[in-house]
């Protein structure tokens, strides 16, 4: 995309020129970090709208729709609400690690926000090893939520921390596995390769069979990291309160909720990246026009989204132990079958290329 | 299925118990034992029968005997009253006694057994708990409400009002300025 | 609360948990004191007396047309059954002859009280495992059920329709309309719970073989309702002492042997469409009549005592009242289903996990007013 190309290219001089390099360098980073920062900020608070309007549909009701038109400021009004609660904390709580906690939940997601390809050549971070930095990165968001739930001095708090420890590095795995199992058809782990392969179809009609398979563990498994129904027992309200953000509250509570959603959306640009081709149009129609990449990108993630929204407003929870059962004794042994089988077709060449 | 009438309830639970009163022997139960005869039994056995009053048949029995005659009316195949559907406390004003009423549900007879005290400082009685498992919490209950004390009970305190309330409050006696308002 | 550990049996090595008084799953305010290991329990103890607001004793100040007021506050959900049970018990005292047509109506505005209080129960039951949005379905039925009962009796929960000698008033002219036009409404519904709930693998899993109650535990606890039924033991009180005119209509009383949650969950389910078929043979032929009886303003049960039994939506309710001839009555107690239903809560519970305890208490649909009266 030449124009934003140039716009970068610009502003890159252009800071160069003014400042030593060092400097100039930083505050380069600094801009990106801001631009990142604010969609990530506008697509969390979106997304919960979304959410709550999704919800109130198969609920059988309408959902807010009076702060701003059909709602859309509403989640603006509930930030702020937030933003100017009291930051309570419990007596016996460890402080340091009490407040150190949300922030490693905030900064997993944003650095993995940082990989995605919304278009072409529109990528702040494209490293030769992205989704192995993308799998690296969010097992660190595990910590905040051990930490959180410890720190709080809380026995249900204690538990649920416990429950999304043990629930979220075994489903880890299984989501290491299946994105393997399509790096065996692009043979490489930079994201955008991986969409460069996918300009002759869409990695899951190239690898049909086992890619579907994988697709549809993906999905199982990362409903599970960020902790949504049915896998969602840490936060189970009928249980146990709030699970690990119990004793959380005004803006750090915030920063819990909105990194579930930011997570969920990760979740879902991963899958369309590595599976439906990020940006590329359905049968090459407009790839022509690169600036339509975006749309594209984001249709696809928001009907990702969208199915994880379906699942949580319809099936019942599984019980921790179920839970466990199902990805040590199911998914582990499919996921692996699995990639012995796409390595075969790779081998003997039995992809569908367009 | 109707089950056995009152007369015939009547005859079975007299058997079990002679008219010449030991709280110590205990009686085996059978129909054909001829210990008991037909006649309307003087109250020496310890227990009294009476239809007057109530849709059922009632048996007064002496606390002695309580526990033997649960049992009894439980383990016996011919009355089998495995259903204990009702156990309420109640203030007679110069006793306090306990009111069961019991069904069977294989052969759908009901029996209301009664049993009171005169000590009204102290009234205690055995537990049924371990020979219906609903009478755990019943008792508590009882206990709670008019402070009668249940022997053999697993968990004998207080279950509706806090541990430290004072008095029984379903007692005919009891005064409480501040909760109760009478008209 | 230290007293309350000092006197139990916890061992000091234990976990204690503490579950309600406020809390989602617990349908009122109950509390739990769980003794855990890891997930597995060890103990449950439920704490009672939160809504207990001694309505035992303010009975035997009122006069028995007051008691009747009282006594929809006990298991709000089945309020008109309870009405039913007061009255049933002064009537059968004081031998009176009620007409047919209070007999019919009675009937059918209490199995319109079972489906709705089945509704209910159903919603919740979805929300406690996770589903959360068979509330919102359980909700948009019952609605219809508050809305017919509204116009006729003039409250949606309450009703205090039912007085000694009959009803209050006649019905409404738009009753007979409005229930046919609900039930045909609800039979294209029921399936869709099914669909949603009952036929989930999920919901499946965690509802078979959990808190299994055998028949000899249930006759024994006192288990009553669909709490008995699901493990076996025909306990239906419009079967076997049939009031009101449940002799006069055909239906069946749904049993299943496994006795495990989801078989109290499918006892429920079917219960409606029986609650159904009684009310579809009862609405086009209600009797020509009286709606009450004339009994006098003071009423005086005779002296002696009276017990009789009615079928709530949580099980066998009975009222027991000691009458000395005055117009108080001596004693008046109250069985209610869901006491008993508690009392086996330890039993079923221990063993399993916290959420299959959640489970279970769910099925076990235990209402606290009911418990605490």
């Amino acid at each position: 995309m030449n124009i934003s190309l140039s716009i970068t290219k610009n502003i890159h001089n252009w800071l160069f020129s003014i400042m030593p390099e060092g400097v100039a360098s930083i505050v380069e980073m600094a801009l990106i970090a801001v631009i990142y920062l604010i969609i990530f900020a506008v697509a969390g608070l979106y997304l919960v709208l979304l959410e709550r309007r999704v919800a109130a549909w198969f609920q059988l009701r309408i959902g807010p729709n009076r702060v701003g038109y059909q709602g859309l400021l509403q989640t603006m009004a509930d930030a702020l609400k937030l933003v100017s609660k009291e930051l309570t904390g419990t007596v016996k709580a460890d402080k340091f690690l009490y407040n150190l906690a949300p922030y490693f939940v905030i900064i997993s997601s944003l650095m993995a926000l940082a990989l995605f390809p919304f278009t072409q050549e529109f990528q702040a971070f494209d490293i030769n090893i992205g989704i192995f930095f993308l799998i690296a990165i969010s097992s660190i968001g595990v910590i905040g939520i051990l930490l959180g739930g410890w720190s709080s001095n809380n026995k249900f708090a204690l538990i649920g921390a416990m429950r999304s420890g043990v629930q979220t590095i075994s489903y880890e795995l299984s989501i290491g596995l299946s994105l393997l199992t399509m790096v065996l058809l692009t043979g490489s782990l930079q994201l955008s390769e991986i969409v460069e392969v996918q300009k002759n179809g869409w990695l899951i009609v190239q690898g049909h069979i086992p890619a579907i398979i994988a697709f549809m563990i993906y999905m199982i498994a990362g409903t599970a990291e960020t902790n949504r129904a049915p896998f969602d027992m840490v936060e189970a309200e009928s249980e146990l309160g709030a699970g690990f953000h119990t004793e959380y509250s005004g803006m750090k509570f915030a920063y819990f909720f909105l990194a579930e959603f930011i997570n969920m959306f990760i979740i879902a640009a991963i899958a369309t990246t590595v599976f439906f081709g990020a940006w590329l149009s359905p049968f090459g129609i407009t790839d022509s026009i690169p600036w339509l990449g975006v749309f594209w990108f984001l249709a696809k993630t928001f009907v990702l989204v969208f199915v994880m929204m379906w699942f949580r407003w319809t099936f019942p929870r599984l019980r921790v132990d179920q839970l466990l059962t199902l990805e040590w004794k199911y998914l582990l042994p499919i996921n692996l079958v699995n990639i012995v089988i796409m390595a075969l077709i790779v081998w003997l060449n039995l992809t569908i290329k367009f | 299925m109707i089950g056995m009438t009152n007369e015939e309830l009547q005859k079975i639970i007299n058997s079990w118990f002679p008219s010449s009163i030991s709280t110590t022997k205990v009686t085996e139960v059978s129909v054909e034992n001829e210990i008991s005869e037909t006649k309307e039994p003087e109250s020496t056995n310890g227990l009294e029968f009476t239809e007057e009053g109530s849709q059922f048949l009632n048996i007064t029995v002496q606390p002695e005997l309580l526990y033997q005659l649960m049992s009894q009316l439980k383990n016996n195949k011919e009355t089998h009253f495995d259903y204990l559907f009702c156990l309420s406390g109640v203030d007679w004003e110069i006793t306090l006694g306990v009111v069961y009423h019991l069904e069977s549900t294989d052969h759908r007879h009901i029996v209301v057994v009664k049993v009171h005290t005169e000590d009204r400082e102290n009234p205690t009685f055995d537990s049924v708990y371990d020979i219906w498992s609903t009478a755990e919490f019943h008792e508590r209950e009882v206990f709670d409400f008019f402070g009668i004390k249940f022997n053999n009970h697993p968990n004998l305190k207080r279950l509706f009002l806090t541990d430290e309330w004072d008095g029984y409050p379903l007692r005919k006696d009891y005064v409480d300025e501040i909760n109760m308002v009478i008209k | 609360m230290e007293t309350t550990i000092a006197n139990s049996n916890f061992k000091s090595e234990e976990y204690f948990i503490n579950m309600g008084p406020q809390h989602p799953a617990t349908h009122g305010v109950l509390r739990l004191l769980l003794t855990i290991d890891g997930e597995i329990i060890k103990k449950v103890e439920p704490d009672l007396g939160y809504i207990h607001r001694s309505i035992e004793k303010m009975c035997e100040r009122d006069s028995y047309q007051q008691i009747v007021h009282l006594t929809d506050r006990m298991d709000y959900l089945s309020s008109h059954i309870n009405n039913e049970a007061v009255c049933l018990t002064v009537e059968n005292a004081l031998q009176l002859e009620i007409p047919d047509r209070v007999k019919v109506i009675r009937t059918i505005i209490g199995e319109l009280t079972r489906i709705a209080s089945h509704t209910l129960w159903w919603g919740v039951m979805g929300m406690d495992v996770g589903a959360l949005t068979t509330y919102f379905y359980g909700f948009r039925d019952r609605e219809m059920i508050n809305d017919i009962f509204e116009e006729t009796c003039g409250a949606r929960l309450t009703m205090n329709y039912n007085i000694p000698g009959g009803l209050m008033f006649d019905i409404h002219p738009n009753f007979v309309k409005r229930t046919k036009d609900f039930i045909k409404h609800f039979k294209t519904k029921l399936p869709e719970y099914d669909t949603l709930l009952t036929g989930n693998v999920i919901f499946q899993k965690r509802m078979k073989g959990v808190g299994i109650l055998s028949k000899e535990d249930a006759i024994s606890f006192g288990a009553s309702g669909p709490v008995g039924r699901g493990s076996g033991y025909s306990c239906d009180v419009r079967k076997h002492h049939p009031y009101s005119a449940y002799d006069k209509v055909s239906f069946n009383e749904v049993l299943r042997t496994e006795g495990d949650t989801f078989a109290r969950y499918s006892v429920r389910i079917q219960e409606m469409w029986e609650s159904m078929a009684i009310i579809e043979q009862l609405i086009d032929n209600i009797p020509e009549g009286d709606h009450q009886v004339a009994t006098n303003a003071v009423i005086k049960l005779p002296k002696g005592e009276y017990y009789e039994r009615v079928e709530t939506a949580r099980g066998e309710l009975g009222v027991y009242i000691i009458s000395t001839g005055t117009k108080n009555p001596y004693r008046l107690k109250f069985r209610s289903p869901g006491f008993s239903n508690l009392s086996l809560l330890n039993h079923i519970a221990v063993g399993g996990k916290i959420g299959d305890l959640v489970a279970s208490m769910a099925t076990l649909d235990l209402v606290i007013p009911d418990i605490d009266r």
